[in-house]
This record gives C-alpha cells, sequence and structure tokens, in this order.
C-alpha cells in the first residue's frame, strides 16, 4: 500500500518535470482568432488555411530559431463579442506569443484594449484604417486600408474626368468605415457626392435606393461592401438598366463576386491587391514571384487564391521574420522588430513599417482592376 | 435560515480566487459568469416570479453599457456618475414602456419585447454618430469607484463578485417581500390577484423597472471591464441566452437563475475545444436538460441530492 503510493508520488513528480523541461523548448505559440464562419467567412476561411499552411511549411522546414511553430485558432463567427472572449483565452490561458488576426475590422477594434493592457503582439488582417490611426504600440496591420481604397478610386475618377458620384453602402461595419472614409476624402479629390444611399446587408434587392441614384445627375456609382449585398447591387444597376461606371471595393476582390455577380460584374472597377491579378505583372515586379508561388502553393490544396489569405501569408511571414530577428519570443524583442519591418516583399505589396505607421504600404500596393470577360485585367 | 444558501454560496465565491489565483476559469471566465448571473437573477424577478416573458432584456443591457461607454469617453463623465445615469435612462424607459407592453400577454408580450430589443439594437447600429456604429466604442476608461481604480482580473473578480452577491441578495429578499408575493399571485392568476386587492398593473411595472435595472447595472460594469462595447453584444441572440439561462436553471428560483447563469457560461468555455461540434454538442445538452430535468438545472440537481442522500440514510438505519 505505502509502496504503491511511494510509486505514484514518484509517478507524478516525474511527470511534472518532464512537463516543465518540454515547456522549455516547447513550440512558439502563434495565437489566431479568425471568422471562419457566418458571413465574413470567406475572408476568414482562406486567411486560416494559409496559416495553416505556412505554419507546417515552417516546421517542415526546421521551424524558427530551432523551435516548432504552433498555431491555436478559434473561430469569431463575425462577433466583436466573441473575438475579445477568445484573445483573452488565448492570451491567459494558451499563454500564445503573438497573434495574428482579427478577420474583421469590428473583431480587430474590439480587442485592441485588451492586447494593449496585456503587451502582447496583434497583427491584424482587417482593414479599419481606425486599427493603426492613431497608432498604438503593441498593434499592427497588414491588410490595405479603407482609405486607400478609397483614394484609389477617386485617383482613378479624377483619370476618367468624373466628378459627380452616387455613394452606395450597406450597415456592416465595412461599409460604414469606407463611407466614412469616401466622404472624408472627397473634397480633396474635387468629387461632388450627389447620393448617399444605403441599405442592410442581408437585403435581397436594393432597386429602391438605385432608383433615387437614377434620379440624381451622377456620373458614377460607388458602392462599398463585401459578401453578398455589392453583387446583388451590381446586378440591380444592370437591370434597372443605369449605365454608368460602377466602382466597388477591395473588399469583392474574389473570384465568387464575379460568380454571384454574373454578366452585370463586366466592366466594374476596383482597387484589389496585385495577387488577383499576379500573372499579368511585368516581370520586373519584385512582388511577382512571391505572389506566383503562394498562389501556386495555396491552390495545389485548396480552391482558388483569394486576396484575404494573402494578408494571412503576409501577417505570419512577419511574425515570422520579427521572431527570427529578435532571435527569441520576448514580447517587447519581437514587437520592436515587426516595427523594424523594411522593404518585406508580400501578396498586399511592399512593407515599410515605422513607429508611426504600423500597416507600411503605400497606394501602388493596390493595382485598379477592371472585371473582363469573367477575369481580372489591370487598367493603369 | 432562510439566506443559508446564499451564505454558502457566497463563501465559496469568495474562496474560488484564494485557491486558484491566476486561473483563466475563475479571472476571466468568472467575471462573464458573474456579470450573466445578475441579468439572469434580474430577468428570472420577471419571468420566473411576475410570470412576464422578455425576449428583448438585452436592451437593456445595452443601455446600461452604451450610457457608461459615451459618457465617459465623449463627455468624460466620472464613471460612477455615468453608471447612475445608465441606471436612470434604462429605469425610466422600463417604467415608460411597462404600461402598454405589460397589457399583452404570451405570444403578444414576447413579440412586443422582441421588437423592443430588435429597435435599441438597430438605433446601437445606425446612430453611428454616437455609438460608433456597428465598430463599436473603444478606450473606455477604467471602473473608478470614489477615487479607487478598479484594474487587473483579480479586482475587477472581487467587483463583479460584490455586485452579483447584491443582486441574489436583493433579489431573495424582493421575493420574500410584499411585491415578491403579490407578484406570484399576479403569476397564478392575474385576475384573482386583482380581486385581493394587489394592483398587477403596479406590481409588474414596478417588477419590470427592477429587472431592468439589474441589467443597466451589469452593463455599465461589463462596459468598464471590456474597455470596448459594439452592438453584438446587445443583440437578440444574447436576449434568447438570457432567457435559457433562466429557463434552464429554473424559474422561479433566484439560485436556479445564477446556476443556469453559471452553468452556460462555462458549457460555452468548455465547448469551445471541440470547434464545429460546439454548437452541436451544445443543443444536445441544452435538450438533455430540458428532458430529463424539466425543473431545471438547480431543481433538479439538488432534488437528485436529496433523494440520494435519504437513500444513504434509509440503508443506515437498515443497517442499524
Amino acid at each position: 500500500m505505502l509502496k504503491s503510493q511511494f510509486l505514484r508520488t514518484l509517478l507524478a513528480a516525474a511527470l511534472f518535470v518532464s512537463a516543465n523541461l518540454v515547456n522549455a523548448a516547447g513550440p512558439i505559440k502563434i495565437g489566431t482568432f479568425l471568422t471562419t464562419t457566418g458571413p465574413a467567412s470567406f475572408l476568414g476561411d482562406p486567411e486560416l488555411k494559409t496559416l495553416q499552411m505556412i505554419v507546417e511549411d515552417i516546421n517542415a522546414k526546421g521551424g524558427l530559431n530551432g523551435r516548432n511553430v504552433e498555431l491555436i485558432h478559434y473561430d469569431t463567427g463575425g462577433n466583436a463579442r466573441e473575438a475579445l472572449n477568445f484573445v483573452k483565452r488565448l492570451i491567459r490561458k494558451d499563454n500564445v506569443d503573438l497573434i495574428v488576426g482579427g478577420t474583421t475590422s469590428g473583431d480587430t477594434l474590439a480587442v485592441i484594449p485588451e492586447v494593449e493592457k496585456e503587451s502582447i503582439p496583434l497583427i491584424s488582417l482587417a482593414g479599419a484604417v481606425e486599427i493603426i490611426e492613431p497608432a498604438r504600440k503593441w498593434v499592427f496591420k497588414v491588410a490595405h486600408t479603407d482609405r486607400m481604397a478609397a483614394a484609389k478610386i477617386f485617383e482613378d475618377l479624377r483619370k476618367r474626368h468624373l466628378t459627380q458620384v452616387a455613394l452606395i453602402t450597406g450597415d456592416g461595419g465595412f461599409d460604414k468605415s469606407g463611407r466614412a472614409q469616401i466622404l472624408k476624402l472627397a473634397p480633396e479629390y474635387g468629387i461632388t457626392l450627389v447620393a448617399d444611399e444605403s441599405y442592410g446587408n442581408k437585403d435581397t434587392d436594393m432597386t429602391t435606393p438605385l432608383t433615387k441614384i437614377r434620379a440624381t445627375s451622377a456620373q458614377a456609382i460607388i458602392n462599398f461592401g463585401f459578401g453578398q449585398a455589392p453583387a446583388i447591387v451590381t446586378k440591380n444597376i444592370k437591370q434597372l438598366g443605369i449605365g454608368l461606371p460602377v466602382y466597388q471595393s477591395h473588399g469583392v476582390a474574389s473570384q465568387t463576386f464575379i460568380d454571384l455577380a454574373g454578366d452585370a460584374a463586366e466592366g466594374v472597377r476596383l482597387p484589389a491587391a496585385a495577387l488577383v491579378v499576379a500573372g499579368q505583372l511585368a516581370d520586373t515586379d519584385p512582388q511577382k514571384p512571391i505572389l506566383l508561388a503562394y498562389k501556386k502553393a495555396y491552390e495545389s490544396k485548396h480552391g482558388p487564391v483569394s486576396t484575404f489569405g494573402g494578408h494571412a501569408y503576409d501577417g505570419i511571414l512577419i511574425a515570422a521574420e520579427a521572431i527570427k530577428r529578435a532571435g527569441g519570443t520576448d514580447k517587447v524583442k519581437v514587437r520592436d522588430e515587426i516595427e523594424k519591418t523594411q522593404g518585406f516583399i508580400g501578396t498586399a505589396g511592399v512593407f515599410n513599417m515605422t513607429p508611426e505607421d504600423h500597416m507600411g504600404l503605400n497606394l501602388d500596393a493596390f493595382k485598379m482592376v477592371e472585371i473582363h470577360n469573367g477575369a481580372w485585367k489591370i487598367v493603369e | 435560515m432562510r439566506l443559508t444558501g446564499f451564505f454558502i454560496f457566497a463563501a465559496s465565491v469568495v474562496l474560488l480566487p484564494v485557491l486558484f489565483p491566476d486561473n483563466y476559469f475563475v479571472t476571466v471566465v468568472g467575471i462573464a459568469a458573474g456579470l450573466h448571473v445578475i441579468l439572469a437573477v434580474g430577468l428570472n424577478l420577471l419571468m420566473g416570479y411576475a410570470g412576464q416573458i422578455s425576449l428583448g432584456h438585452a436592451a437593456f443591457f445595452g443601455m446600461g453599457a452604451y450610457a457608461s461607454a459615451i459618457l465617459t469617453t465623449r463627455f468624460s463623465w466620472p464613471s460612477l456618475l455615468a453608471m447612475l445615469a445608465g441606471l436612470w435612462v434604462a429605469g425610466t424607459i422600463a417604467w415608460l414602456l411597462a404600461r402598454p407592453i405589460l397589457r399583452l400577454r404570451g405570444h403578444y408580450l414576447a413579440m412586443a419585447t422582441l421588437g423592443f430589443g430588435i429597435i435599441i439594437h438597430v438605433i446601437l447600429v445606425q446612430a453611428a454618430h454616437w455609438t460608433g456604429g456597428p465598430d463599436g466604442l473603444g478606450e473606455i476608461p477604467p471602473l473608478n469607484l470614489l477615487g479607487w481604480t478598479v484594474d487587473g482580473d483579480q479586482q475587477w473578480y472581487g467587483v463583479i463578485a460584490a455586485a452579483m452577491l447584491l443582486s441574489i441578495w436583493l433579489s431573495l429578499n424582493i421575493v420574500d417581500s410584499r411585491i415578491g408575493r403579490a407578484l406570484r399571485a399576479v403569476r397564478g392568476s392575474e385576475f384573482a390577484a386583482q380581486m385581493m386587492g394587489i394592483d398587477a398593473t403596479r406590481a409588474k411595472t414596478q417588477i419590470f423597472v427592477v429587472s431592468a435595472l439589474f441589467a443597466a447595472c451589469a452593463g455599465s460594469l461589463f462596459a468598464h471591464q471590456q474597455a470596448f462595447v459594439s452592438p453584438d453584444s446587445f443583440s437578440l441572440m444574447i436576449s434568447v441566452e438570457l432567457v435559457t439561462m433562466v429557463v434552464l436553471g429554473g424559474m422561479a428560483s433566484t439560485f436556479g437563475a445564477a446556476c443556469g447563469a453559471i452553468a452556460l457560461t462555462l458549457l460555452h468555455e468548455g465547448l469551445v475545444v471541440f470547434e464545429d461540434y460546439e454548437m452541436l454538442i451544445h443543443g444536445a445538452l441544452l435538450m438533455a436538460v430540458m428532458i430529463f430535468l424539466p425543473q431545471g438545472l438547480f431543481a433538479g440537481v439538488s432534488q437528485g441530492v436529496r433523494r440520494g442522500w435519504a437513500l444513504i440514510a434509509s440503508r443506515q438505519r437498515h443497517k442499524g
């Protein structure tokens, strides 16, 4: 009796010690919280697949600084409350070294106070400019901002000498944030907004606001949104016979949009990351080999590549480079190294971060593309 | 004697962080559970005792949260004052709403409260100028109680645990007071209650306001604790979840509601590891509880324990 108890204690002690030993040289833990279900799942799904693919790849090549990388993922379903709960869990329960994620701006903005308080680097994959403005110590992002998208659209409008524009947006976070940027930037580009209509993202018909737009003196229509709604707007524009040029946001830069909108998508222009037109880039473009390599790797395993998966690619590789340079997972060092990211060629463009700019992309990172015969075409 | 259960519960709430100071399930999940308990106990007063259903309770939760969030960030009000303002707003709206809405019964009352909840949610999303829209409001300053700033998980656990115990104590007392008995009479038969001289409308109105105040108070604490609010936290789903907590724990029992709130919070946290199957298991468990413990979790389990105890006692007697 006594002996067995002694043995048991010994066994427990041995387990405890070995568990501690494993911990010392344990894996580098990267946490992520993405929207892999719900309306924004078409953003989160390729992001998660990309992260898993890259982590596998890093581990196959011997890990980072000789340590394996472990990816811990939770699905937020696009709910900001869940996002915050999961980030707390990542930080306190899973003890992650760094967080990549936040598919949507809402999810990211919800967790910012928490990551700032707990001092842990966060690389967001979401769009809103508020994430990095003002620059916060621990928060970085790799996706183009909605302000850049607005600026790119306005540049194109200026080239085509169109000044009277109608705006139509949904009621989601991405839509509202994009609308705010468009309203703010329009005067700088000498653009007059002659209509500012809205719809619900779950609506199945947008002809009512579009009929109002038809009655204005608009020379072009801008629609800012993602998911089903922009495809319906595009279809309705065609059905109503409004022959104006249509601009969409980078939120629809995926094959799904073309499939959903069908014929109506012809001639629609939008700012998009170079990834969707990788094959059409000049051979001298430094991004080209990286884009094609990612595209090939992703498409050999999953379906067609999307720019959103590209953001995950950029995010995790910037993190990996920073961990390599920091020589470990010390959070302050890793943060400093992320901030020092210079000339990193990713799928979204070339990143040059500074203490003031925690994204580091400029307008060149966007290409203005037009949908032509059901495919993307660069218009420069 | 009446409060024995309360003291046992209070003692375990106090002991938990002492025994497991940095445990995730105590300091993070515990805080969420505590807020849910306040909400469920408040809703139970209305649903369990007065027999009035509310599918819009998240709206009052949201009012408290947004009042604190907006007043402290945009107008730099002191947090305690903002909380009182939130209580006032929620209480006034509940009072104004109670008369027309509590005339309705059954499905109609459910529909009306549901509509109210949705209206408030739409306002939170659309009035972006004030509420920050769907992306929410961030950088809410920490709670300041007469010079003491609440900071860190453990302090928050303390504050929320205190608020939770206070709400349970209040609820236990309300239930055992004249108004509590009046409410139960109203629930049994409104007509009979009126025949006995109970002002049913007044009783229902009062409890609706009290219930809204509980929710608004939880909302204010929630806003400061999270330092961020967005309409997601006050949607219809949350209202439904609150009703589930009350029903799951056992209606017309303060500890039942508290038990349901804690059980549902823990369940959600525990099932996260199953990823895609989470919802499936979640639903199956809820169904199982409702089929096998129709009185609710608390009554079912305590009954089981009592029966088990009686069985053991009788066996002991046989032996002796």
